[in-house]
Parts: C-alpha cells; sequence; structure tokens
C-alpha cells in the first residue's frame, strides 16, 4: 500500500487555480520531495493531504484512508510540520512535546524513543520558552513535536527554508534517520540542490506538476548537451551569450554560466570562437552534467532574457 | 578611534573592532573589514553566527558596545539619522505594503525617503517601464507572484539612488529563474555604483559577489573573493567553503 496516492487533485480559491490535475504516490518508507517556488501550490496540497482543507476534485489517500471519509483516521497517523512556526511560543520545550503528546493520547514518556534522536540534541534547553530558541533548535523541536505520536507518514512543509546550509545537511540527516524506522516522508522545499536527497521528486510550479520521478530519471530526461562556460567577465559573457543565435538558453550558475545550443546551428567549437573574436580572456567551455535546477528551469520554460 | 578624515572616500562601509554584547554573550565580536563603492559584498554565515546583529549595527537601528564603524562616510553611532537617508534596506520577510497598490508603494517609500515630489512620477513610469511592470502599476501588492514582488521591492529599496543597499536573504523561496533576474538587477545597481551588501543562503549566489565574508561565532572567519577562497581551501565550490569554515563554530546555539 502506498503511504500517500493522490489522483487528479485540484483546488480554486475563488478564482485562483491553486491546484489542478495532480497526481501522485509515495511509497512506503520513501522520502518524497515536492520541488517548487514559493506560491506553486506545495502547502495547498499538504494542507488537503492532512484533511485541513477539501479537495474541489479529485480523489486522495494517505495511508489507505480516503482524505474525505476517513479524516478522523488519517490525524492519528500523520505528523505534520507546517512552514511557519507552528509552535506555541510561550510555553517551554517540554511544554510544547507534553501538550502535543496530550492531543494524541499519549506521554512524552510512553513515546520517548521514537523522539530520543532528535530530542536529546534540544533537552539541555527544556525549560526554555519556545519563542526565545535559535531557528535550528524551532525545527528540530517542530520536528519533536510531530513525531511524539508515532507517524506512519511525515508531512513537513518546508522546514529547511531560511536554514543555513549547515543546519540544513543536519536536519536531512535526521530525515535519513526516520526513514530508515520506516516512515514515510513526504517533504517540500524551494532548494533545488535537497532534491538529490529524496526518492522521488516532483518539481511544481503554478498547481502543476512538471514532471515526477527519480532525481536521476528527471536528470537523464533533460533533452540537450548542457556546457559550463566561464571566462574572465562573467556578467559580460552573459550578455554576450545571449546575443549569439545558436544559443538556446544561457543561466547564471555559480561560477559558470550554463548553456544549451541549437542542434546544428552551433557547437562548442563555433561558441569558443565567437567569444574569442569578443576579446574575452580565459575562455573555459566544458561540457557537464545537468542538476535538478537546470531541468527545472528547462520544464518551466521561462526564458530570461 | 579613526576621525572622518582618514576614512577613504571609496569605501562605504569601514568597520573597526565592531562589537555587541547581550550581557555575557557577545553576539558581534570586533569584527573589521571594508566594502569599497559599487561592490557587491556578500556576508555569509550560519544561523545566529551574528549577521543580523551586525548588519542592523551598520543600518543604525542597533548601538554598538564597543568599536566603532562608518557607513558612507557617517558614524554609526552618532549620526544613524544621516545613514538612514542614504541607505536602502530590503528582506525577504518585509518589504512591500501588501494592501498598497504597486505605484503607492513607490510613491510612499520616495516620500519616506525625500525623493523630490516633482521627479517621483516621472521615475515611477521609467522604473515601471525598465521591470515590464507597466500594466501592474494600478494593481495591489498582494496580488503579484513572489518573484515580482521581490524585484519591486528591490527597485524601491533603491529609488532614492542610495550609496548602499542592504539585502537580508532576498531571493529566499523564489523561483530559479526569477533568482537569477534578481541577480542581475542587482549587478545593474552595482555597475551604477550602488554598493551592494547582501545575505543569502544559496551558496550559488556567494559566487556572484565581488567579495564574500564568512562569519562563524560573531567574527568573520574569512574575507576574501569566491575564487581566493576556493583556492585558499582548496574547495570546488562555494557550498564546500562554507561548510569547511561553519564547521569550527564551537558556541552552541543559544
Amino acid at each position: 500500500m502506498n503511504a500517500v496516492s493522490a489522483n487528479l487533485i485540484g483546488k480554486k480559491y475563488g478564482k485562483l487555480q491553486a491546484l489542478s490535475g495532480i497526481s501522485l504516490e509515495v511509497g512506503e518508507g520513501d522520502i518524497f520531495g515536492l520541488i517548487g517556488p514559493d506560491g506553486a501550490g506545495k502547502t495547498t496540497l499538504f494542507r488537503i493531504l492532512a484533511t485541513l482543507i477539501l479537495p474541489d476534485e479529485g480523489t486522495a489517500s494517505v495511508c489507505g484512508f480516503d482524505v474525505i471519509k476517513d479524516y478522523a483516521k488519517i490525524r492519528k497517523v500523520v505528523g505534520y510540520m507546517p512552514g511557519r512556526f507552528s509552535l506555541y511560543q510561550d510555553l517551554t520545550v517540554l511544554e510544547n512535546l507534553t501538550f502535543f503528546a496530550s492531543v494524541f493520547h499519549t506521554t512524552v514518556e510512553e513515546n520517548y524513543d521514537s523522539v530520543k534522536d532528535i530530542y536529546q540534541q534540544i533537552e539541555p534547553f527544556k525549560n526554555r520558552r519556545a519563542g526565545a530558541l535559535s531557528g535550528g533548535m524551532k525545527q528540530k523541536l517542530a520536528l519533536c513535536c510531530a513525531l511524539i505520536h508515532e507517524p506512519s507518514v511525515l508531512f513537513l512543509d518546508e522546514p529547511t527554508t531560511g536554514v543555513d546550509p549547515v543546519s540544513r545537511k543536519e536536519f536531512w540527516t535526521m530525515l535519513q534517520r526516520l526513514k530508515q524506522r520506516g516512515i514515510s516522508i513526504l517533504v517540500s522545499t524551494p532548494y533545488m540542490d535537497e532534491a538529490s536527497l529524496c526518492d522521488r521528486i516532483a518539481l511544481i510550479q503554478n498547481g502543476k506538476f512538471l514532471k515526477t520521478d527519480t532525481p536521476q530519471n528527471i536528470i537523464k530526461g533533460f533533452d540537450s548537451e548542457l556546457w559550463s562556460v566561464r571566462s574572465d567577465h562573467m556578467s559580460k559573457l552573459l550578455s554576450d551569450l545571449r546575443l549569439n543565435e545558436g544559443v538556446s538558453s544561457s543561466f547564471a550558475f555559480g561560477d559558470a554560466h550554463h548553456v544549451t545550443l541549437k542542434n546544428g546551428k552551433c557547437n562548442s567549437h563555433d561558441l569558443s570562437v565567437y567569444l574569442d573574436g569578443l576579446k574575452h580572456t580565459n575562455v573555459c567551455i566544458q561540457k557537464i552534467e545537468p542538476n535538478v535546477e537546470d531541468c527545472f528551469m528547462q520544464l518551466s520554460g521561462k526564458n530570461i532574457l | 578611534m579613526i576621525s572622518k578624515t582618514q576614512i577613504p572616500e571609496d569605501k562605504v562601509i569601514v568597520a573597526r573592532d565592531l562589537t555587541k554584547k547581550f550581557g555575557n554573550f557577545t553576539a558581534v565580536d570586533h569584527l573589521s573589514f571594508e566594502v569599497g563603492k559599487g561592490e557587491i559584498f556578500g556576508f555569509l554565515g550560519a544561523n545566529g553566527a551574528g549577521k543580523t546583529t551586525a548588519m542592523r549595527m551598520l543600518c543604525g537601528l542597533s548601538k554598538q558596545t564597543s568599536g566603532e564603524a562608518w557607513v558612507a562616510g557617517y558614524d554609526i553611532a552618532r549620526e544613524t539619522e544621516k545613514i538612514k537617508r542614504c541607505i536602502g534596506y530590503m528582506s525577504q520577510k518585509f518589504a512591500l505594503y501588501e494592501d498598497l497598490k504597486v505605484w503607492e508603494n513607490i510613491r510612499l517609500y520616495a516620500g519616506i525617503y525625500g525623493v523630490p515630489e516633482k521627479d517621483i512620477a516621472g521615475r515611477t513610469d521609467d522604473l515601471l517601464k525598465r521591470l515590464g511592470f507597466e500594466a501592474e502599476k494600478q494593481a495591489l501588492v498582494k496580488s503579484l507572484p513572489l518573484g515580482w514582488k521581490q524585484k519591486l521591492a528591490f527597485s524601491v529599496a533603491i529609488f532614492h539612488e542610495p550609496k548602499i543597499v542592504f539585502l537580508d536573504e532576498p531571493t529566499g523561496g523564489v523561483d530559479p529563474a526569477v533568482r537569477r533576474q534578481f541577480w542581475e538587477l542587482i549587478y545593474q545597481a552595482a555597475d551604477r555604483g550602488i554598493t551592494v551588501f547582501v545575505t543569502t543562503h544559496y551558496m550559488d549566489e556567494a559566487e556572484y559577489c565581488n567579495r564574500v565574508s564568512i562569519m562563524v561565532d560573531g567574527h568573520i572567519e574569512a574575507l576574501d573573493t569566491p575564487n581566493n577562497l576556493k583556492q585558499q581551501l582548496e574547495a570546488k565550490n562555494m557550498d564546500d567553503v562554507f561548510h569547511q569554515l561553519a564547521r569550527k563554530a564551537k558556541r552552541t546555539e543559544q
């Protein structure tokens, strides 16, 4: 049985089509990533699956329970960490955890093992009010509160937004450990580099899935050769690349520009000659593997000119 | 103590041993650095490293415990009002008023920053044209997609042509294509001589900065061009640089 399955979900807010034609399946014990920018519809999908709002179209189930008919059962087996900080700021760390345990008719002692790994990191501060915690610790406490009733499915809505790269890595290590315990995880993120840490991902934009697959297959689906291009003047290089008619797309990517060429119209040698002609120095053109962000931009088909 | 005449004219920020303590806790510990005119300066660090505290002092919003700093030639301890006039500020969390129209937001900020009355209308039209937002002039800001809001917010933050603009995680959660358009606006501003002081958690964006500083436990652990940092640490990219340096943090999260 899939942990989550959704079939052609649609949702409107007034005239705004927040989601349309969303289908997905999260296998048991999988980490499934929803990858896309703010406003793409990620939170709406979480709210439907967590039985907080109703879909206008389509059906969905979590652990085999229907999101409409069996909503009460779903709430018992799901742990939900909403995007905005969801804890009680005026309660202490321990009070928050105790509260969430009592809502699910359990106690911290009874289920201590299920949160132990993560809770131990914040336990020295258990008497501090949640409002006075740093960002990284709030995130750990929120995760503990979502885990205290031993859910079989976790919904994590942008748990790493605004979190620095080191803490983000730590957080993903915690998720891998939860996966090993058999917990299925649906997690959303605007950071494309986190996609490779998921078993399967859906790229989402404007309420629609652009593609759903394993990160490896999404990268294989990039349908042109990708070149990394550098020179001593990166800003001029970008505008010169865009002026070349043989260039199909050109985006800044950290220390290099990622470029695709129009088939038959231009090859890497032509490009090198063109850039030398424009007096670029230390030109370096290399064929590279695309990453998920390249794929996202190709699929979203946005031209940046 | 340094006097005003010792501040080189091409340095828009000069900080000397800038320190801020909260009780026993030293949030910012003897920060010394300089930022040149028109430079894009990346101000990186882990959560809790002291970036926000340092930025608030430089904007004249919080007073240092010791040390000194000059922003646009003004002393951050004594000339805060003059500083506020010649800086722009934008963050991911707060930038524009959602319930005001696009032109009303521009009008409001232009007024606050003292743009001459007679210039506002013309410059508003120029700006909207440059951004391709002419059709949205009368739209409420809350109806715009996030990426548009961020581009508009940045343009509003530099509408009064400040000497320096502070950007606090300006691209968090923004669409990858729009994130790149945003950086092109940053480049254009820097080309016009506006100094850009920016924080980000996207390490690819660190590569777009002329120089980058990385704060660890309240002090600057490294400051150089992205290329030099990568060479010094034998790192393949800025993400690797960041991980190597931030791992040195000893201060437990408080």
